[in-house]
C-alpha cells in the first residue's frame, strides 16, 4: 500500500506523467468534437439564425462569426481564443459563455453533490448488508430500490414528487433554489439511479470478496466479525468502489439537464435547457467543452487515488 | 457461503454439440425456474404486441383531434368514461391509443437504434483485437475518447445541431452507443485469445478461421446480448428524454417522450397527461431490465448463480 523505495517513487511518478498526458489528449480531443458538431450540417449561420433572417443579415453574422473563413482557419483562430479563455460570447445574453456557466457552477455542483452524498450514504450500506446476507429482507428491499433507479425515468419521477410533495402536500417549494430545504428533492431525483448503481456493485464486490481465501483465513483464525468486516472486506470493496464515484459524479453532472429543467433549478442543466430554445450554441458549446473537462478532470482524480490504494494499478505496465 | 456459485458446465446454452431443440428446451427450463424472469419475459412481450397490432388494438386514431372531448380524465375518475379509458388531452386525442402507439416509437428506435451500435461496435472492436499493434491504437482513441465523455450532453447537442427526424434519432443512438459494443468486443475476443482452451487448439494445429468459429464467436454471444438488451433499456430512457425537452421525433409522432413534454404543461390542472407517458416508460424499461438481468445470468455458464 505504501510508497516506500524510490522505485515506488519513480513508478508511481510514471504514471501520473501518462495519466496526465492521456488527460491533455483527452481535452483536446473534446475540443475538436465540439468545433466539429457545430458544423455537421454544414453551414452553422442557418443554426443559429432564425429562419426569416434575410441574406444580408446571414451575411454579416457569417462574416462575424468567421464562418466565411476557410474550416482549418476556423478552427486555429478558435483554438488560440479557447487557450486564451475566450470561448466566445452567448448569442442570447452577448456576454462571455464562460463567465455564465462560471455563475451557474455553484449550483450545480451543489444539487450534485448533496445528491452524490445521498446516493453513498443510502447506497453503499444498504448494497453491504445485503451482500453479507444476501436473500434477507434488507438485500430483497435494496435489490427492489436498485431495480426502480434502472427502470424510472427520473424526469418523470421529478414531475411526479413535485405534483405531490409540492404541489398537493406543499412540503417543499414547487421550484428553485431560494430555501435550503428545496434542494432535496431535485438531489433525491437525481441521486437514484446512481444510487441503484453503487449499491449493486457494493452488494456483488461484497460477494465476490466474502468466498476470497483471506476472508475464509480471517474467519477460521476465529477473528472477530467486526474485525473481519472492517478490515478485511470494507477495505476491499472501497477501492472498486472509489473508481465508480467519479464516472458517477460525471453522470449526474450531464443528467442535471433534465432534473435542472424540471425544478427550474438555476444551475448549468438549466442554461443549457434554455440555450436550446434560443439556438444560443455558443453557449451550449461551452457547455459541453466544460462539463467534460472537469469529467476528464475527475477521472485523473479517481485514477490517482485509485493508484495510491493499489499498487496492481501503478505497477501494470 | 460456498455454495452461492455453483460451477456448471454442461449446462451452457452456447455448447455446440447440442441440438437446437434441445437448446430451446434448455431455455424454457432456466425460464421456468425463475419467475422473476418470466415476469420481465411477460411485460417485454406486451409491449411488442401492443406496437406490432396497434391499430387493432387503438379505438381512436393517435392524432385525431375532437376538441369537444378535450382534457377528460381518466375513466376511474368523477367526469371520465370508458370511451377513453386513459382520458383525452388538451386537443381531445385519445391518450390510450397514443399510448399504445408510442409504444412503436420506443422499441423502434431503441432496437434498431442497438443493432447499428452492436453491427459497427462488434466490427471495429474485433478488428482492433484481431490486427491488434498500431491499428488497434488507431481504432481504440476515438472509442475510449467517446466513452470518457458526459454522455447525455453529447447527445443533445448533437441531437440539437441535427434537427427532429426519426432516422436522426435511430442514426445519433447508433452511433453514439457504438463505442461500449466496440470496447466489450475487443476486450473478450482478447480474453478468449489467451485462454486454455484457445492455446491447446492452436497447439493441436487449429487454423485461424476454426478457432474464430469455433472458440470466439460463440463466447461472444453471451456478453453480447446482455449488452443489447440493457442498451436498449437505456435507449428507452434517453428516447423519452430527448422526447421531453423537444429534440427527439417530431411532434406528429405519437411518442412517450413527446406526450411527457406536451403534459408537463398541465402538470397540477390535469396530471394523467404526465402520468400514463411515464408509467409506459417505466414499465418498459422494467421489462427490459429483468429480462437483461436473466440474459446476463445463463449466459454465463462459468459462474451461473444457483436458484434460490
Amino acid at each position: 500500500m505504501k510508497i516506500k523505495t524510490n522505485l515506488d517513487k519513480f513508478i508511481m511518478l510514471k504514471y501520473l506523467v501518462t495519466k496526465l498526458f492521456q488527460s491533455i489528449i483527452l481535452a483536446l480531443g473534446v475540443l475538436l468534437l465540439a468545433f466539429l458538431m457545430i458544423r455537421m450540417t454544414g453551414d452553422p449561420t442557418s443554426l443559429m439564425l432564425s429562419r426569416n433572417a434575410s441574406a444580408e443579415e446571414r451575411a454579416a453574422f457569417r462574416a462575424s462569426m468567421g464562418f466565411d473563413k476557410p474550416l482549418s482557419v476556423q478552427f486555429i483562430n478558435w483554438i488560440r481564443n479557447v487557450f486564451r479563455g475566450d470561448f466566445g460570447n452567448s448569442l442570447h445574453f452577448k456576454e462571455s459563455a464562460l463567465d455564465l456557466v462560471v455563475q451557474r457552477l455553484p449550483a450545480t455542483i451543489k444539487l450534485a453533490g448533496i445528491g452524490l452524498l445521498m446516493a453513498v450514504i443510502i447506497g453503499i450500506p444498504l448494497g453491504f448488508w445485503g451482500g453479507l446476507k444476501s436473500g434477507s429482507i434488507p438485500d430483497t428491499i435494496g435489490r427492489l430500490i436498485a431495480l426502480m433507479g434502472q427502470s424510472i425515468p427520473n424526469f418523470w419521477l421529478g414531475l411526479i414528487l413535485i405534483l405531490i410533495f409540492a404541489q398537493r402536500l406543499g412540503w417543499f417549494p414547487v421550484f428553485g433554489n431560494d430555501e435550503p430545504k428545496a434542494v432535496i428533492l431535485p438531489a433525491f431525483v437525481l441521486c437514484l439511479p446512481v444510487m441503484g448503481e453503487l449499491l449493486r456493485l457494493t452488494r456483488s464486490a461484497v460477494l465476490e470478496v466474502h468466498n476470497e481465501d483471506f476472508v475464509r483465513t480471517a474467519w477460521s483464525k476465529g477473528l472477530y466479525r467486526r474485525t473481519i468486516y472492517i478490515n478485511h472486506i470494507l477495505t476491499n470493496v472501497f477501492i472498486t468502489l472509489i473508481s465508480v464515484i467519479g464516472v458517477e459524479f460525471g453522470y449526474m453532472l450531464g443528467g442535471s439537464i433534465y432534473i435542472e429543467t424540471v425544478f427550474s433549478w438555476p444551475g448549468m442543466g438549466q442554461l443549457i435547457g434554455q440555450a436550446l430554445g434560443w439556438r444560443d450554441y455558443p453557449l451550449i458549446q461551452t457547455i459541453v467543452i466544460f462539463t467534460s473537462i472537469v469529467v476528464i478532470l475527475l477521472n485523473l482524480l479517481t485514477d490517482i487515488i485509485y493508484a495510491l490504494l493499489d499498487p496492481r494499478i501503478r505497477y501494470a505496465k | 457461503m460456498q455454495n452461492k456459485y455453483t460451477i456448471t458446465t454442461s449446462d451452457s446454452l452456447l455448447d455446440l454439440q447440442i441440438s437446437l431443440w434441445d437448446k430451446i428446451k434448455r431455455i424454457v427450463r432456466l425460464l421456468w425456474r425463475d419467475r422473476i424472469a418470466i415476469f420481465g419475459l411477460l411485460i417485454f412481450m406486451s409491449v411488442v404486441f401492443a406496437a406490432v397490432f396497434a391499430p387493432w388494438l387503438t379505438p381512436y386514431q393517435p392524432l385525431s383531434q375532437n376538441l369537444y372531448a378535450s382534457k377528460l380524465p381518466p375513466a376511474w375518475i368523477k367526469g371520465g368514461s370508458w370511451d377513453h379509458p386513459f382520458g383525452t388531452d388538451n386537443l381531445g386525442r385519445d391518450m390510450f391509443s397514443r399510448i399504445i402507439y408510442g409504444a412503436r416509437v420506443s422499441l423502434g428506435v431503441s432496437f434498431v437504434g442497438a443493432l447499428i451500435a452492436a453491427t459497427i461496435g462488434v466490427f471495429l472492436g474485433s478488428l482492433a483485437a484481431f490486427i491488434g499493434g498500431r491499428v488497434d491504437e488507431i481504432i481504440m482513441a476515438p472509442i475510449n475518447l467517446v466513452l470518457s465523455l458526459p454522455y447525455l450532453l453529447f447527445v443533445v447537442f448533437i441531437a440539437s445541431v441535427l434537427g427532429r427526424s426519426l432516422i436522426n434519432v435511430i442514426l445519433i443512438f447508433g452511433v453514439t452507443n457504438s463505442p461500449i459494443f466496440a470496447r466489450v468486443t475487443r476486450g473478450e475476443v482478447l480474453r478468449i485469445r489467451q485462454s486454455a482452451y484457445v492455446e491447446s487448439a492452436i497447439s493441436a494445429g487449429a487454423g485461424w478461421l476454426r478457432i474464430l468459429i469455433i472458440h470466439i464467436l460463440p463466447n461472444l454471444v453471451g456478453p453480447l446480448v446482455t449488452l443489447i438488451s440493457f442498451q436498449i433499456s437505456a435507449m428507452i430512457f434517453y428516447e423519452s428524454g430527448l422526447g421531453f425537452i423537444g429534440l427527439s421525433v417530431p411532434p406528429t409522432i405519437p411518442s412517450w417522450g413527446n406526450m411527457l413534454a406536451e403534459g408537463r404543461r398541465y402538470l397540477t390542472s390535469y396530471p394523467w397527461l404526465t402520468t400514463f407517458p411515464g408509467l409506459a416508460i417505466m414499465y418498459t424499461s422494467l421489462g427490459m431490465n429483468l429480462l437483461g438481468d436473466w440474459i446476463r445470468d445463463i449466459s454465463d455458464p462459468r459462474i451461473r448463480r444457483a436458484r434460490r
